[in-house]
């Protein structure tokens, strides 16, 4: 085990940030912690750098007790949201501040410097100010900072949060090919479950303050351990008083089919490759099922039509808190008239 | 910014009330500053360099030119340190009473220059100041000596230092700051190679200011001084005094000197600042 | 009651809990306390001195003081010129900070070096500029040395830069789309003015008036040659403290001196709530 933290609390006044936190995280692997802003995550990403001080528990890097120990006794590498760069240095000169710091020599900074930038590819780059450069860029030399000292866990802090989407996406595949090279212990902070499923060897998802679930990004996918972690990691539909993946539904319009809940077709929407299809039960309570364009056009079906819908075998699901209730028509209304793509928020 | 806002935005109004109100302000300074400035000016060459060369070989002129001079650097000095570090605890730190602080820092700026020196004679005074008495007995003289001159100045240009670096902590942030520390830079380190280098033009301004403050000041010093000639007068002091004698083109030249510094402080000032905001 | 849902409701950024700074250090302890030691030794005591050097002739004794027939007439002279001054700046500084926002046409930058003279000025050369175009020898053929008039000029010289100066970052930050927002919805560039931009400057306004007040209230250099200092007609607040320390009577001069520090640390209360509505704004 690789960073131990054990019983760890923090508040803020009034605010619990994290409330008993324990966690393992194993070594040379790249771990996320992920949930909701304001969850608690960061402040536990900080505190394991040091530049947050835990109100009560322990926190172990390598077998070391950290606990009371100052940031620059850590041998981490921290990458800020914001990329932190030291606007009045090089490129070059921020790659090389941890090992100036150490006092390494010239030539070794210069070597190491070089190596670094070729990994992050800034080779050209190493004379501008890091004003010079895009955000992907900064962010990439920022890494190099971080990696430069040889840390023994890396750090980052929603790393790809200031980007936009497309350069996001890359420096995402990216950091995932670079952790497969460096195999340094990394942790980082996201928000974006689809980021963390993508890139993470293991996910850890923190909400007000406390551990939801640990487990790889199957795990959670598929063995969400309550409501939240359901409802966090993907898009959910209630049936009964069941939470499912409105993609694990299955339609079927046979009318001596007498399996499933049956219901009407109130709408279909397609985006893109899927198409979701809007069904209120007899019940009166509205389902999303989501089909591929082939399933929805082997299945023909269009509003008005009487179909059943059941659950495909093996699929996760969870029970709601929310008690489930006839659906009001105004609601149902509402839903029906609402925009394609919009899906509203549970209540 | 503000010049983009403007240049993206100015061509909108060209209407006449522009015009009105640019010709309003550009007479409103003309009359109260620019014309008076340059008679100042006119009035020291009047009999061509006669009065400088009168006032600059006047030992009791050079040396209350010396003695304002060492003053100034030494209260621009002490301001310097203090303000720079009481700015770093304000931005960074908490600690009770930071807000009665933050707001007392700005009173030496709307208390009178009297005011300030009576302050400091009835504490520090030799006779029978609270303190004075006792540091007299140790050997410190302080009021109607240089000590006392330097307090009053330093007490004068106290917030301005502070006034410029707080805002630039705030905006820099101290991100730069952690990342230092993550990357084993110790306070020490960090302050050097990070914080100083991000309010450089934060601490410039606010040394340009305080010196141009402190090299001008007039009431605290003339309370504090006793101005005794050749002793413990200033070039402000000389100002007065040469104009009350009737010496007008001595009083003008050396006012003259004075206003160019204070003059070029704020050219340095004002050409510097657009360069580090873009 | 359930549709779909993608996320539990997330905000762009992910913002942590607001963190004012750090609790104190050792290191930035002890830099505390020498920094607050230095400050009462120069600043915190000596004002105190002043204070209780006031109060030491009681109530009757501060009370006679201050309304005696000379000392009364300065500090209504300081007070209500320094009133007047500060409604002239008012006017004069928000219509300067516009136009030097707003307008560009050549020299703006050397009107921005003029607004700064008179802050950087020795107070005792600012006497003798304002002397040297409206004093005996003015070429304008006017003279109001030792006049009243002497007075409400040298005060108005000397807080020329505070209304400039806490307007401008303001106006330049302003949302000029919600300008154009009123001007679409009819408004006429006045009522605009009024409506839209006059609002969102009266905080900066005040916090300058109010500095500005507070310079004029504690002006001395600049009046020494200029005003006279005639008793009972152009004689001010810090000439007659002066004149106290110089007649050795401190008691009197530190009087005096309460009532401008009263008016001080008004201006700082005043000045610390309208910062922290500045800073709501925005």
């Amino acid at each position: 085990m690789s960073i131990e933290i054990s019983n760890v609390g923090k508040r803020f006044g009034d605010f619990v940030a994290l409330d008993d936190v324990s966690v393992n995280i194993p070594s040379g692997r790249l771990t996320a912690l992920l949930g909701p802003s304001g969850g608690g995550k960061s402040t536990l990403l900080r505190i394991i750098a040091g530049l947050e001080r835990a109100d009560t528990g322990r926190v172990e890097i390598e077998g070391v007790d950290a606990t009371g120990l100052p940031p620059q006794k850590r041998n981490v590498g921290f990458v800020f949201q914001h990329y932190a760069a030291f606007k009045h240095l090089s490129v070059r000169r921020n790659v090389a501040f941890g090992l100036e710091i150490r006092k390494r020599s010239k030539d070794d900074i210069r070597r190491r410097v070089d190596e670094l930038l070729a990994l992050v590819h800034l080779e050209q780059f190493g004379d501008r100010l890091p004003a010079q450069l895009s955000g992907g860029q900064r962010q990439r030399m920022a890494l190099a900072r971080a990696l430069a000292v040889e840390p023994t866990v890396l750090l980052l802090d929603e790393p790809f949060g200031a980007l936009d989407a497309k350069v996001r996406k890359e420096l995402r595949d990216w950091l995932r090919r670079l952790h497969d090279e460096v195999h340094v212990t990394t942790v980082f902070v996201t928000h974006d479950q689809e980021e963390a499923l993508e890139v993470a060897d293991e996910i850890v998802v923190i909400n007000e303050g406390r551990v939801e679930q640990i487990g790889s990004p199957d795990d959670l996918y598929d063995r969400p351990a309550n409501e939240f972690v359901m409802r966090f990691l993907g898009p959910v539909t209630q049936l009964g008083d069941q939470l499912v993946r409105p993609h694990d539904l299955q339609l079927s319009t046979g009318a001596g089919d007498r399996a499933g809940v049956p219901g009407r077709v109130t709408r279909v929407t397609r985006v893109g490759f899927e198409s979701r299809v809007g069904v209120i039960t007899d019940d009166g309570q509205a389902v999303t099922v989501t089909l591929t364009r082939n399933e929805l056009l082997a299945l023909g079906t269009e509003v008005g039509d009487e179909v059943r819908i059941r659950l495909a075998p093996e699929s996760p699901t969870t029970t709601s808190t929310t008690p489930a209730q006839s659906a009001p028509v105004s609601l149902t209304k509402k839903f029906a008239s609402a925009g394609g793509a919009n899906l509203t928020q549970t209540s | 910014m503000a010049d983009r806002l403007t240049a993206a935005r100015t061509p909108v109004g060209h209407r006449p009330g522009r015009y009105v109100l640019r010709t309003v302000v550009t007479a409103y300074l003309f009359f109260l500053v620019a014309w008076p400035l340059y008679l100042v000016g006119r009035n020291a060459f009047a009999g061509g360099s006669a009065s400088f060369q009168d006032i600059l070989t006047d030992p009791d002129v050079t040396h209350a030119l010396q003695l304002t001079v060492v003053i100034a650097v030494v209260a621009v000095v002490i301001n310097t340190v203090f303000g720079v570090g009481i700015s770093i605890l304000l931005v960074r730190y908490d600690f009770p009473g930071k807000r009665a602080l933050n707001a007392l820092l700005d009173m030496p700026l709307s208390v009178s220059p009297i005011v300030v020196g009576l302050a400091l004679i009835l504490v520090y005074g030799g006779r029978d100041g609270w303190f004075g008495p006792s540091l007299e007995a140790a050997g410190f003289q302080i009021i109607f000596a240089v000590p006392g001159m330097v307090m009053a100045t330093v007490f004068v240009a106290l917030p301005l230092v502070v006034r410029e670096v707080v805002p630039v902590l705030q905006e820099v942030g101290d991100e730069q700051e952690q990342a230092a520390r993550s990357l084993g830079a110790n306070a020490w380190q960090t302050f050097r190679r990070i914080t100083l280098p991000s309010i450089k033009w934060g601490v410039v301004y606010g040394v340009v200011l305080s010196l141009a403050r402190s090299l001008g000041e007039f009431g605290a010093v003339k309370v504090v001084s006793g101005n005794v000639l050749g002793d413990t007068r200033t070039a402000t002091l000389v100002v007065e005094e040469k104009y009350l004698n009737f010496d007008k083109g001595g009083a003008y030249a050396t006012a003259f000197l004075l206003a160019l510094v204070a003059v070029a402080c704020i050219i340095v000032v004002s050409v510097l600042r657009p360069k580090e905001e873009r | 009651m359930t549709t779909t849902t993608l996320v539990p409701d997330l905000p762009a950024g992910n913002r942590r809990p607001v963190r004012a700074g750090r609790p104190l250090t050792r290191v930035s302890g002890l830099g505390l306390g020498v920094a607050m030691v230095w400050f009462s030794l120069l600043v915190l005591i000596p004002l105190a001195a002043v204070v209780v050097t006031a109060s030491e002739g009681g109530w009757d004794g501060f009370w006679r003081t201050v309304t005696n027939e000379q000392t009364a007439a300065t500090i209504r002279l300081t007070v209500g010129t320094a009133l007047l001054v500060t409604l002239v700046n008012i006017v004069m500084g928000t219509l300067i900070a516009w136009v030097l926002v707003r307008d560009r046409f050549f020299g703006k930058r050397a009107l921005e070096v003029l607004i700064d003279v008179p802050f950087a000025l020795p107070t005792i050369v600012a006497g003798l500029v304002l002397l040297s175009l409206y004093g005996p020898d003015s070429p304008l053929g006017v003279n109001i040395a030792n006049t009243r008039i002497a007075v409400f000029l040298a005060f108005l010289f000397v807080t020329l830069p505070f209304i400039v100066r806490t307007v401008q970052p303001v106006l330049a930050e302003l949302d000029q789309e919600a300008e154009e927002a009123a001007a679409s919805l009819g408004a006429s560039r006045f009522s605009t003015f009024r409506r839209i931009i006059l609002p969102s400057l009266t905080p900066a306004i005040a916090a300058g008036a109010a500095l500005s007040f507070a310079r004029a209230v504690g002006e001395y250099g600049s009046l020494v040659l200029l005003s006279g200092n005639l008793p009972m007609r152009t004689e001010v607040a810090s000439v007659r403290i002066l004149s106290s320390i110089e007649n050795d009577n401190p008691d009197s001069a530190a009087a005096v001196a309460v009532v401008l520090l009263a008016i001080s640390l008004a201006v700082i209360v005043v000045l610390d709530v309208l910062q922290r509505r500045v800073m709501r704004r925005g």
